[in-house]
């Protein structure tokens, strides 16, 4: 969190292979992530993003190579030590993930409950603020994730995602099927997050407007393996899909944004 | 269980007179003590609070900040600070951004008028379940005339063998198995009691009546009301989250001709098939058990099940499996209708479609017996 901290590496993939079956869709991928960055990780469709954010945080089990997290190795991580890395992260899936069989209010504090010993005013409490600063009404508190909106899916998911003051948030498309205007307020929020709360953010998307906006830098994923860098740096890539991704009509409109 | 508050880098507080010092790890490791000892903070005079000595601040430790603050100046005293380190303002000035509301209380009613408008909406709700269901069978019945008028364009012909082997084919072996069984525990159970009157050779009709007009049919379709029923929901349920429903009949194609007809013919034609090998291995199980506990042999088993049981026997029972297969499907693809746009009511409904599919079963077995009984049947 602090300032002199900030070359800190919080997650260190090397030479990650993952196959499905013959299909490889990892090979030989190196990646980092240093503290207080907001890294968004791009690629095609089906190129493997999301499958490397679930093998970081320990959903996948890869084929060859280390990931550590927090300096500890997800592989060998085990039991206590698993639980006290994943104490350390929040992590909002695409749709959310709520419990559905949860009110908003008991998603939030299934994680407190589990892993403090706070009293249930406090735990009220947390849920409230948590649920302030994900910008959602009071009222969402005593409502069953049925009855939310997408948009308000993914928001309640965040604010789980907060519930332990994690360090490190992982976001998988958090602005995909949502209007402009609510993700540009997802942006925003983002932003506003990790600012404030001195998070380092991994983000899985697709948008190249939440990446101009939120993003520290990118990590393109392109032909199973990883080039990163600012997105003024990967547009001097000479990579046909990373032209064709920042260059392409959609990619110059969305970066014809940050000049005006 | 692990915890967080076990690691316990040391937070602390210490109130002098107007200062009100903090320091060490503000974090939600220590929150659960914090929140305790801040709770039970007192003065009587104003505070400022110094904050300056801080390691560490999380949003949860912020709260705690915040809240004591907001409680001091509650208390009527003038509150200054809190002094802290630069790069933690942020956290605070949008912390403070934060307005807790409190979340309105839910409406409660009186126990017994609670209880009463539970009952009334329960009521209600069968009723109008029971009233829609009708609205189908209604429909599904002018669909099926339909279907026999016109069968080269209306029937889907691979859709419904398909579904006498999903439902009848693939059913065999349990069926089957569970029958087996039925026979063997009926027949010894007729051993064991006939015994006593040395009367065991009719434990044979026993068997054969009891088997074959009841409970060959009433198992069979108590499985297939399980295993299809409940199939039938889950799939047109699915198709229904997925919005397949949906771009079916913006295609103009029927769902009642796609998907229901092809379920109920080929369950109607699969059950009483399903309902014959039944009453065959129940018989089976029950001579096996008569042959070893009895010593009668095949031929002999078999003269006695002919005195015991005509045709009308085994036809009182298979004559009920068309009805049931009929009951269990349009059941089954009712529920599967009703789910709404969410994974969780595939689940419930599929439930209630089994439920409901075995209830009705039994209803219409106990229907059959009186009715064939004032038949004289």
């Amino acid at each position: 969190m602090a300032a002199e901290q900030k070359t800190e590496t919080l997650i260190k993939v090397r030479g990650l292979v993952t196959a499905f079956g013959s299909k490889l869709v990892h090979d030989h991928l190196d990646l980092d992530v240093r503290r207080g960055e907001v890294l968004g990780l791009v690629g095609g469709s089906g190129s493997g993003k999301s499958v490397l954010m679930r093998t970081i945080i320990g959903l996948n089990r890869p084929k060859e190579g280390t990931v550590e997290v927090f300096g500890q190795k997800i592989v060998e991580a085990e039991g206590a030590k698993m639980r006290a890395l994943e104490m350390r992260w929040g992590v909002l899936f695409q749709d959310g993930a709520l419990f559905s069989s949860f009110t908003v209010k008991e998603n939030i504090q299934v994680p407190l409950r589990e892993y403090t010993h706070m009293s249930q005013a406090l735990m009220d409490e947390i849920a409230a603020i948590k649920l302030a600063m994900v910008g959602l009404p009071p009222d969402t508190a005593r409502k069953y994730p049925s009855e939310l909106s997408g948009g308000m899916k993914k928001r309640a998911g965040l604010a789980r995602a907060l519930a332990l003051d994690p360090e490190l948030l992982f976001l998988d498309e958090p602005t995909s099927g949502l209007d402009p205007i609510s993700a540009n307020m997802f942006d925003e929020l983002i932003k506003g997050l990790s600012e404030s709360l001195g998070l380092t953010v991994v983000m899985v998307t697709h948008d190249l407007d939440s990446l101009r906006a939120v993003a520290t830098r990118v990590a393109v994923l392109v032909d199973r393996k990883i080039k990163s860098g600012t997105i003024e740096e990967l547009r001097q890539d000479k990579n046909e899909w990373i032209q064709e991704y920042f260059s392409g009509p959609r990619g110059r409109a969305a970066l014809a944004g940050k000049a005006a | 269980m692990t915890s967080i508050d076990s690691a316990s880098p040391d937070a602390w507080f210490r109130l002098e007179k107007n200062r009100l010092e903090i320091g060490g790890d503000w974090t939600i490791r220590d929150s659960a003590r914090l929140d305790r000892e801040l709770r039970a903070l007192k003065t009587d005079q104003d505070v400022r609070i110094d904050a300056s000595q801080l390691g560490s601040l999380d949003s949860t430790g912020a709260w705690l900040l915040l809240r004591t603050r907001r409680a001091l100046e509650e208390a009527g005293h003038k509150v200054e600070g809190p002094d802290l380190p630069d790069n933690y303002r942020p956290l605070l000035d949008r912390l403070n951004e934060v307005k807790l509301m409190a979340e309105p209380a839910p409406r409660r009613h009186a126990s017994l008028v609670r209880r009463l408008y539970q009952i009334g909406k329960a009521t209600m709700h069968a009723l109008s379940q029971a009233y829609s269901m009708l609205g189908y069978l209604g429909r599904v019945t002018v669909e099926t005339g339909e279907v026999i008028a016109k069968p080269k364009h209306n029937l889907r012909l691979a859709a419904t063998i398909n579904q006498i082997e999903e439902t009848g084919i693939n059913a065999l072996p349990i069926v089957g198995l569970l029958s087996f069984l039925i026979g063997v525990v009926l027949a010894y159970q007729g051993v064991d009691q006939l015994k006593r009157f040395g009367a065991e050779v009719f434990t044979i009709n026993i068997l054969g009546v009891g088997l074959l007009r009841e409970i060959a049919g009433l198992i069979t379709a108590i499985i297939v009301a399980g295993r299809s029923g409940s199939a039938f929901t889950a799939q047109i349920g699915t198709m229904r989250v997925n919005e397949e429903i949906d771009a079916m009949q913006t295609m103009g194609l029927n769902t009642v001709d796609t998907l229901v007809l092809p379920r109920i013919i080929g369950l109607v034609i699969a059950l009483p098939l399903l309902t014959f090998f039944a009453d065959l291995m129940g018989l089976l199980g029950g001579a096996a058990m008569c042959y070893f506990d009895l010593h009668i042999t095949v031929p002999v088993f078999i003269r006695q099940l002919q005195d015991a049981v005509s045709v009308s026997t085994f036809l009182v029972g298979i004559i009920k499996a068309p009805v049931f297969a009929f009951v269990i499907a349009l059941v089954g693809c009712y529920e599967g209708f009703q789910v709404e746009r969410n994974a969780a009511s595939v689940g419930s409904l599929t439930t209630r479609s089994v439920v409901e599919g075995i209830f009705l079963v039994i209803v219409l077995d106990a229907a059959f017996s009186i009715m064939f009984s004032v038949l004289g049947i």
